[in-house]
């Protein structure tokens, strides 16, 4: 199979808006025609259920939850970039392009991210226009801060609920095209297939969770905007429901998935504390513009954190990395913490935790501009721990944060299956093997508003589509398929319930594909995850009847999407024989264990394609090529 | 590390408009570092490895920002703590051999789906009367075109941290939604961009939420009181001056 990313010819400032008019247009009236599935309702998803309905198409939007406010992108707290330069720091789109490319260790393609930095700039004034309440100053000028791996202030703010904020606007937007008739929506659907006809995806099958019923829906193009997968770790920053069922079934219908070893592993989060936690929760990389990240010198010290004098305490980051200090990249940040755990100088009951503090800031500008800010992200750390955190340096350690691998898609955003459009933490496209902090929000609503409305307009000008309704055979046979395999997890009737599998799974996937990989480690937990397969089939318990509402059951389908997925990402780790961004494979660093890219041989994109339930998937790659930046090592001392 | 043993007497309703009843349930070594649902998860491995069919509740963020969970403990909603989603409250809070009274949220215009699973979709409903301002993508201006002041944003954000959990509802009397429909009328009336609809905002949302079966707002303040994110009633003085005016100076009907 050849990719095709059909990035637009002419010089990188002028690929989107020449593509913009080559464009085949739908004529307003005939939009109304066009009928486009929309699944998920983040910040990806609601702001294009909207923005296809403002421009007159019809739209069925679909979520598993209860309401399309309640997506994921609801948790978001630290902000979003845009390359405005309201600072007058020499901020600019292409410095902005140029900080996620370098962040991202050089595995992104450079026309989807210079696109990405453009509409940057229309986020911030469609938000605002819609009534964001973002961050001000005294003069009533919008406020800004910093994230890792930029030198420049250009993340705009809500508190410590940016996400919230950005997605009650996209909520609000579809909200009101609801009410206009223009937006179909369904609650508490999980998508379960995806229906082609003739090679083109012409609609979706999903589980009505209230009745159990399976249910499909037709339509003349599909939009996958269902998020990231880092929950298949068992403790992770995302929510509970967070899948990769919905982008696992469309790989399993032919759409390639790309790069799916790169995950990221955030660096301020709450340490994990117990056996029967549930979830991990970020502290805001935010914090890190007032925090101070550090360790004691000596190690195994067991004084309380006021109790070890300035002198005795190791700024580590600040150490390694004087440039961007506490505000390196992620991956880098992550990866310093565990080292200095791995050595012995962690802090805290379990010693897998570093001290993140503020101190320093509450001295310096007093305990309420640091409440201003950080109100929010402090209360939920001393409700969590029963710490409070203006009195003691919160305690941090890494865990599992964002998927920057994500289905293949094109320019256009259309996966390898026509009319299957991706866009969100659903898609691979813009972040590399590293994602800077603020720019999923962007990336999100980028898609949504600015990118997708254009280019299913493209797709659907100039495509023969078939009319067509559910009743056609495929609809039918995607039914029957989904509803054996739900019976068939039902009557297996075990001793074992899904979260323990998943439990173990995300044990076993933390060890071997976190934050360190090492290749004899990865092909262990192959095997383990084939054994804990094998059991899941012979001893899952899932009580209560399919057709009800059975959380159990939405549960069990999650589990086994990820002990499938889970092979796949162990696959794409092995075979990329380098370390980039997120992906440090052991083998492969610098002297200073930093990670070591071979250029040479992996400055591509890995999609798989899957071949079958019983056949090893194949590796098709993608070449990147680098024609505006130059490939480096890269440096943020 | 400390633990306790708990009751749970919970409510169990097997499906929407049937009979539903209170089990009791032990929660035998609970650690006080767990949170509310991690105990209830606890208890469902336990009912499910025992044949028995787990609680269902709603959940998805486990950090206080969705609004997808939410029950009533002994009488208050999302337990007795302040500012405290339920997913946030900590069994640090609770004592050795307590028993805890857990039911859904009861309001007619929240209808029961199974345990305690509710149906809030009303509020969506709300929202789509007119809890927006009306731009279209494409075509805003500069963001820092419109100035506004920072203390019209702040409380603007107060207002806008609403997470429509529904814990006003439930703890109301009169089951009103007036909290939750003046955090969104409120959000938009102080600021500049949501001036334009403001007076049809506020009569349509009004007139939406009297068709829902919520009930009037009396002044009894347990809206604020239950609310995890500390929403003011003052929001509601707000909206109440906001529909004067537009009742009195405005076209809108
Ligand atoms: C705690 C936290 C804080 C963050 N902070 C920031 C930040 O400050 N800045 C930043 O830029 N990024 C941040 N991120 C990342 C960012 O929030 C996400 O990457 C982004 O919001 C994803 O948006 P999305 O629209 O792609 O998907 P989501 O918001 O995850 O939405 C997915 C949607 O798909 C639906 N769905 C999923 N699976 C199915 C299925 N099988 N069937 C039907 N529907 C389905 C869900 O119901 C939901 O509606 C943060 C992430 C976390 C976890
Ligand atoms: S689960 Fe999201 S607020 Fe409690």
């Amino acid at each position: 199979m050849q990719l095709d990313a059909k990035i637009p010819s002419g010089a990188l400032e002028q690929k989107w808006n020449n593509h913009c008019f080559e464009l085949k247009l739908v004529n307003p009236a005939n939009k109304r025609k066009f009928h486009i599935i929309v699944v998920g309702t983040g910040l990806a998803g609601s702001s294009a259920s909207a923005s296809l309905a403002e421009l007159g198409y019809q739209v069925s939007t679909f979520c598993i939850q209860d309401s399309p406010r309640r997506a994921h992108s609801i948790a978001a707290q630290g902000g979003i970039n845009a390359a405005k330069n309201y600072q007058n720091d020499g901020d600019s789109i292409f410095r902005l392009f140029y900080d996620t490319i370098k962040g991202g260790d050089f595995r992104a393609r450079e026309a989807n991210v210079y696109r990405l930095a453009q509409l940057s700039t229309n986020i911030i004034d469609h938000c605002v226009a819609q009534g964001i309440p973002f961050a001000r100053e005294y003069g009533g000028q919008l406020a800004n801060r910093s994230f890792g791996g930029a030198q420049v202030s250009r993340t705009f703010y809500a508190r410590g609920q940016t996400g919230q904020q950005l997605l009650l606007g996209a909520y609000s937007a579809l909200s009101r095209q609801i009410a206009a008739n223009k937006v179909t929506f369904y609650s508490r659907r999980e998508l379960l297939d995806i229906v082609l006809i003739n090679g083109q995806a012409r609609g979706i099958v999903v589980r009505n969770l209230v009745t159990g019923h399976i249910e499909s829906y037709a339509a003349d193009a599909v939009v996958l905007a269902t998020g990231g997968y880092v929950n298949i770790f068992y403790l992770s920053t995302n929510a509970m429901a967070c899948n990769v069922t919905a982008t696992y079934r469309a790989y399993k219908r032919g759409a390639l998935f790309a790069n799916p070893c790169f995950t990221q592993i955030h660096p301020t989060c709450i340490p994990v504390h117990g056996t029967y936690q549930s979830k991990l929760t970020l502290m805001s990389e935010s914090l890190r513009n007032d925090g101070r990240v550090w360790v004691p010198k000596n190690p195994n010290d067991n004084r309380t954190p006021d109790q070890i004098p300035e002198a005795e305490r190791d700024y580590f980051l600040e150490r390694k990395y004087p440039a961007f200090g506490n505000l390196v990249p992620r991956d880098v940040a992550s990866r310093s913490a565990k080292q200095m755990c791995d050595q012995g100088y962690g802090v805290g009951s379990t010693k897998l935790a570093v001290y993140l503090d503020f101190e320093d800031a509450i001295k310096r500008d007093g305990k309420s501009a640091i409440e201003k800010k950080y109100g929010n992200l402090f209360q939920m750390y001393e409700k969590i721990t029963g710490v409070d955190p203006y009195e003691n340096p919160m305690m941090i350690y890494p865990a599992p944060h964002y998927s920057m691998g994500g289905l293949w898609v094109d320019y256009n955003l259309m996966s390898t299956i026509d009319g299957l459009f991706v866009l969100g933490e659903a898609n691979f496209s813009d972040h590399g093997a590293n994602r800077l902090g603020a720019s999923a929000l962007m990336q999100g609503l980028a898609d949504g508003y600015f990118v997708i409305p254009y280019t299913i307009g493209g797709y659907l000008a100039s495509t023969s589509i078939q009319k067509l309704s559910n009743e056609h055979p495929c609809f039918k046979d995607a039914e029957k398929q989904s509803s054996d395999m739900i019976n068939a997890l039902i009557s297996i009737n075990g001793k074992r319930t899904a979260f323990d599998f998943h439990r173990q799974l995300g044990r076993i996937l933390w060890d071997a594909c976190g934050m360190a990989r090492e290749e004899k480690r990865m092909e262990t937990a192959q095997h383990q995850i084939a054994e804990l397969k094998d059991e899941f089939y012979k001893n899952l318990c899932i009580p209560g009847s399919p057709s009800t509402f059975n959380q159990s059951l939405e549960k069990a389908m999650r589990v086994a999407d990820f002990l499938d997925f889970a092979q796949l990402m162990l696959e794409d780790a092995i075979t990329r024989k380098e370390s980039c961004g997120c992906h440090l494979n052991e083998a492969y660093q610098t002297p200073e264990n930093e990670p070591l890219r071979d250029d040479e041989h992996f400055c591509h994109v890995a999609a798989w394609e899957y071949t079958g339930e019983n056949t090893s998937p194949k590796r098709h790659i993608e070449p990147l090529s680098f024609e505006n930046v130059k490939l480096s090592q890269r440096s943020y001392k | 590390m400390n633990t306790i043993n708990l009751f749970l007497k919970i409510w169990r309703q097997p499906g929407p408009n049937m009979q539903g009843n209170f089990e009791i349930y032990e929660a035998k070594d609970i650690s006080t570092e767990m949170s509310f649902l991690e105990m209830i998860d606890v208890v469902n491995e336990q009912l499910t490895l025992n044949g028995k069919e787990p609680i269902a509740f709603d959940h998805d963020c486990r950090e206080g920002i969705c609004g997808m969970c939410g029950a009533m403990v002994n009488g208050y909603a999302h337990g007795q703590e302040k500012g405290t989603t339920l997913c946030q409250l900590h069994m640090r809070h609770f004592s050795d051999h307590d028993t805890i009274v857990i039911e859904p949220w009861r309001a007619r215009a929240f209808p029961i789906i199974k345990d305690l699973v509710v149906d809030r979709s009303a509020f969506d409903r709300i929202i789509q009367s007119g809890g927006y301002i009306s731009v279209n993508t494409g075509g805003a201006p500069d963001a820092n075109s419109i100035l506004i002041d920072q203390r019209a944003v702040e409380s603007a954000m107060d207002a806008a941290a609403c997470i429509g959990c529904g814990a006003c509802v439930a703890a109301c009397p009169n089951a009103s939604a007036m909290l939750f429909m003046s955090a969104k009328v409120s959000h938009l009336a102080l600021l500049p961009q949501g001036r334009p609809e403001a007076a049809k905002r506020v009569i349509a949302m009004l007139n939406q939420m009297n068709t829902l079966g919520f009930g009037n707002c009396s002044n009894e303040a347990e809206c604020e009181a239950a609310c995890p994110k500390s929403i003011s009633i003052t929001h509601i003085a707000r909206m109440n001056r906001e529909f004067f005016k537009a009742s009195f100076f405005s076209d809108e009907k």
